[in-house]
């Protein structure tokens, strides 16, 4: 089966590559361009380790082709914080209310509270829950988790957060 | 868990699509979101030797209004659907429904069309699609034909579609002003496929019920158009005997696998479960 040429932007950088069809993203992700952040967890696109943020939606590259993701601008945990080492506001959030425990689920949940946050800015308790739904912890309980991604929008917003400001 | 090889075809126009199918036969699928066909990849249950992906097929995507009817481009995404003002204004069933499937990543990515064609009795927008009345409309070689989704589906994973045809569309007739609208879906978790669902449709006029129309999700083969069930309602005041002959009839009609859902009996009294819960919740949004 004939190779394919792909080109796509990872993290703001220019990729091109030869890929077989039936490369998942995920693998080509982790293995040929060695962005080890996201994660394979179940392979069935239940768990959410992987997930990245693809041309503004947040997607699980487990069960998407790498041929697929031609012309994306793509951006994985990798590209959150800044060049000179300085966190996203959201990572700082997951170190300062313990919302990890492991670590294995932390890449896709925090790439997945990204695209959140971008489309809702200041979401309740209720819809942080729902907007991580596809992401799985198997340590924390989720609560520290949505604590964090409250404490990321406050500060994201220079805000308090609409439930406690009720 | 990588798939078997296959060439990789990604054409801009159905007619290109439609061609390449043609041209590979039984030995070619289409993809569009891809969160049914690659698992199954995967799993090797499926080993297509050409994948044709519909993404870059602009006419194929989108939400519009036709004399009467909206379309919904087969490649419309899941979460397209729940935030389109089109849809919210005239079809919110089929939000509600869609904010119920998967996750929210899996409705980034999946779409209506490969929901309701690949005849997973396990999808909930089929028995919707049967609530509704809405037509598929498929291309082939021979050129474009008009399906009913209440004669679409004959059995697991078996529908009407014939090889190298296309689900291009989805015509689904814009529902009389007043009509009251509930899908109920029982679950054991996020992302899991329901246990039972159900989707209700009721107009009232006055204290009587003028229209009903019903649908059930995974209590069978197919998605199950429930006409008994409807007819049950229909000229009645909505009281527990209507309701609970309505209930009888849905769930006379069921016939589901015993799985990790629960046993067969269970499902069944779920499935009529969903139905008077459905109903209850159309009732009060039944102007």
């Amino acid at each position: 089966m004939a190779k394919t040429h792909v080109k796509m932007t990872v993290n703001g950088k220019q990729v091109e590559a030869l890929v077989e069809p039936r490369t998942l993203l995920i693998h080509f992700i982790r293995e040929e361009l060695e962005l080890t952040g996201p994660h394979i967890g179940c392979e069935t696109s239940h768990c959410g380790a992987c997930t990245l943020d693809i041309d503004g939606k947040s997607v699980k590259s487990c069960t998407m082709f790498a041929v697929q993701a031609n012309g994306a601008d793509i951006h994985t945990i990798e590209g959150m914080a800044e060049a000179d080492g300085t966190l996203h506001p959201l990572q700082d959030a997951f170190r300062e209310m313990h919302g990890l425990q492991c670590g294995f689920c932390t890449p896709g949940m925090i790439t997945r509270a990204y695209r959140l946050l971008q489309e809702n800015p200041n979401p309740s308790d209720e819809e942080i829950r729902m907007g991580i739904s596809g992401n799985l912890c198997r340590c924390t309980g989720y609560q520290n988790i949505v604590a964090a991604i409250r404490l990321a929008a406050e500060r994201m917003n220079g805000t308090q957060n609409r439930e406690a400001a009720e | 868990m990588i798939p078997g090889s296959f060439d990789y075809h990604c054409p801009t126009t159905v007619d290109e699509a439609v061609a390449l199918l043609g041209e590979y036969g039984e030995e070619a699928r289409a993809i569009a979101g891809g969160h049914s066909l690659i698992p199954m990849m995967k799993l090797r249950l499926a080993a297509p030797e050409h994948l044709i992906d519909l993404r870059r097929i602009d006419s194929m995507r989108g939400i519009s209004r036709d004399a009467g009817s909206i379309v919904i481009g087969a490649t419309t995404t899941q979460a397209e659907i729940i935030v389109s003002p089109v849809i919210a204004a005239d079809l919110p069933i089929l939000s509600e429904t869609a904010t119920l499937i998967a996750d929210p990543q899996v409705r980034a990515v999946g779409t209506i069309g490969g929901n309701v064609a690949n005849g997973d009795p396990g999808n909930d927008m089929p028995a919707l699609m049967q609530c509704l009345g809405a037509d598929y409309v498929l291309k082939g070689p021979g050129g474009e034909r008009t399906v009913a989704a209440r004669d679409f589906y004959e059995g697991t994973y078996f529908t009407a579609l014939e090889e190298g045809e296309l689900l291009t569309a989805i015509r689904i007739p814009q529902p009389p002003a007043g009509i009251g609208w509930a899908y109920e879906k029982l679950k054991r978790k996020v992302g899991d496929y329901a246990t039972a669902a159900a989707a209700v449709l009721l107009k009232m006029d006055g204290d009587t019920c003028s229209f009903a129309s019903v649908a059930l999700t995974n209590v069978g083969d197919t998605p199950l158009f429930a006409a008994e069930a409807a007819e049950a309602l229909v000229g009645s005041k909505l009281d527990a005997a209507a309701i609970n002959a309505a209930v009888a009839a849905a769930e006379a009609i069921t016939n589901p696998a015993s799985d990790g859902r629960g046993p067969a009996e269970y499902r069944t009294k779920m499935a009529g479960v969903m139905v008077r819960r459905a109903i209850a919740r159309a009732r009060n949004r039944a102007a």
